[in-house]
């Protein structure tokens, strides 16, 4: 996946229950479409199957599944448990982060663990690629993981931002998917400021399903803007779903030479994700 | 100090309902700053539960309710009317209600909820700061504790949740421990300290339950 020039991964939601059928839909939809699938991990602390499962489902499907990982549900021992499990299974590409606190859910009385934080745990997964778990016990054999890591170009105050980017990268993190980027102009800079470490950046897409959506983004997402005047385009227009698709476009568009590729994240929209690439 | 809160009175008149002979007792310290379990809440929970048919015996607010052997000489005082009760409310923290459950024969019941280890910011505003987790990180962050302070005690420097007034995502009230962290730091020109990755916490230094024993230990070592 790291190898394309220019790499473009989207995100798939496992779904919140047993039924797979729309899952595997969607995953065959974009097998074509994307050089690798995101699986998110019981994402804003709802319950859904596991990533791990879902990332077996699309290795079947013969596509490359990014395994998202929280620190939120397991304590180090099920993770290193988990991910030595996943490994055995094929998976190779993990995106450690730390989670949304389980107060975000729909399981708000559960205890939450964070017994690890989105950087020990890239360290912790480096240390399986050594043979190496968390406690410093040799391992038999030792696993192959890309690491990714997440990152807002935004996110304020900037120098303690690129502090963290920092320790993830030394921490052992090979490829980066950031946050929604609406303002180009942000993110270039961005860019420029993180040159030269040698991991890949791939610029958050999401896709805007209507204004109403755009509204509650900028008021309840930390580090994110969607502009006055694309917010009007999309109010504006006959087909906001459609309006939404184009912004998506341009955006992936104008990146191109900017970042080393996109993280499409639809929202349960993925089947719009052919459309949105069409366009570009 | 521990920071305690008043069950509401439906449940603690459910968990009195098999006894009628109450002895009520209070505690001097935490409870009395946190008006849960001072002289003037124990005389009114005594109203309470006369108003609901039962008897109170008699009551005491012991000096510092989780002292035992305090616990143990306060009862000593009470002979009488302990003897004639069932069972005794405690309004104390649960170290309170379980140093009278160890030195008494008949049940103790609580009266209140234990919260939180509190700094009193002013008279009657407490907040938590630490949870005693054995392995303390303050001399590396600025005097800012994120093992607490932090909804998600991460050690490396805020999650995606902070927002662009520095807010925490869990509590839009409240502001970020590390852009406080982060904050001091710099104005006292340690933000090397941010650099380090630290690893995984030591969890077994917190793990319950605890004991210690000092008689033989002396002074700073």
């Amino acid at each position: 996946m790291l190898g394309k020039n220019f790499i473009i991964t989207a995100e798939l939601q496992p779904p919140k229950g047993p039924d797979i059928s729309r899952f595997i839909e969607k995953a065959r939809l974009l097998k074509q479409e994307v050089h690798a699938l995101n699986v998110t991990d019981n994402q804003r602390a709802t319950l859904r199957l596991s990533s791990v499962a879902g990332c077996v489902i699309l290795e079947r499907e013969g596509i490359t599944p990014v395994l998202q990982m929280t620190c939120r549900d397991r304590n180090r021992l099920a993770i290193q448990a988990d991910l030595l499990g996943a490994h055995a299974l094929g998976i190779r590409h993990v995106l450690a982060i730390t989670g949304d606190d389980i107060s975000a859910g729909d399981h708000k009385e559960a205890k939450q663990v964070f017994d690890l934080d989105s950087i020990q745990l890239i360290s912790m997964i480096s240390g399986l690629n050594k043979g190496l778990s968390s406690s410093g016990t040799q391992l038999k054999g030792r696993t192959e993981f890309i690491t990714g890591a997440v990152v807002n170009p935004f996110s304020i105050p900037e120098e303690l931002n690129l502090l963290r980017f920092d320790k993830k990268i030394s921490a052992g993190a090979k490829f980066f998917q950031t946050q929604a980027v609406y303002d180009i102009e942000g993110f270039k800079k961005f860019m420029d400021k993180v040159a030269n470490r040698g991991v890949k950046i791939l610029a958050g897409i999401l896709l805007l399903k209507s204004s109403r959506m755009a509204h509650f983004i900028n008021k309840n997402v930390p580090g994110v803007t969607v502009p006055g005047n694309l917010i009007e385009e999309i109010e504006n227009s006959k087909d906001p779903l459609m309006k939404g698709m184009e912004i998506a476009a341009n955006i992936i568009r104008e990146l191109k030479g900017v970042s080393d590729g996109v993280h499409i994240m639809a929202m349960g929209m993925e089947e719009m994700i052919p459309g949105i690439l069409e366009m570009v | 100090m521990i920071i305690t809160e008043q069950k509401d009175i439906p449940e603690i008149l459910e968990s009195l309902r098999p006894f009628t002979n109450i002895f009520i007792t209070g505690c001097g310290e935490c409870a009395a700053a946190c008006r849960t379990g001072g002289e003037e809440e124990v005389k009114q929970m005594a109203e309470v539960l006369r108003d609901n048919g039962f008897k109170v015996t008699g009551s005491t607010v012991i000096e510092e309710a989780c002292h035992v052997l305090l616990t143990k000489r306060a009862y000593r005082e009470h002979a009488k009317e302990i003897e004639a009760s069932d069972a005794v409310l405690v309004m104390s923290c649960g170290a309170g209600v379980q140093a009278t459950a160890l030195v008494l024969d008949i049940p103790a019941i609580p009266a209140l909820n234990s919260l939180f280890l509190g700094d009193t910011l002013r008279f009657g505003q407490f907040e938590e700061y630490c949870s005693m987790c054995g392995q303390c990180v303050l001399a590396t962050t600025g005097g800012v504790c994120p093992v607490t302070r932090c909804p998600k005690g991460l050690l490396n420097g805020p999650c995606g949740g902070v927002d662009n007034n520095g807010m925490c995502e869990v509590d839009r009230t409240r502001k970020c421990a590390w852009i406080e962290i982060y904050e001091r730091l710099k104005e006292t020109g340690r933000i090397e300290n941010l650099k380090k990755i630290v690893p995984p916490k030591d969890f077994s230094r917190s793990r319950h339950p605890s004991k210690r024993d000092i008689r033989k230990t002396r002074n700073v070592r």
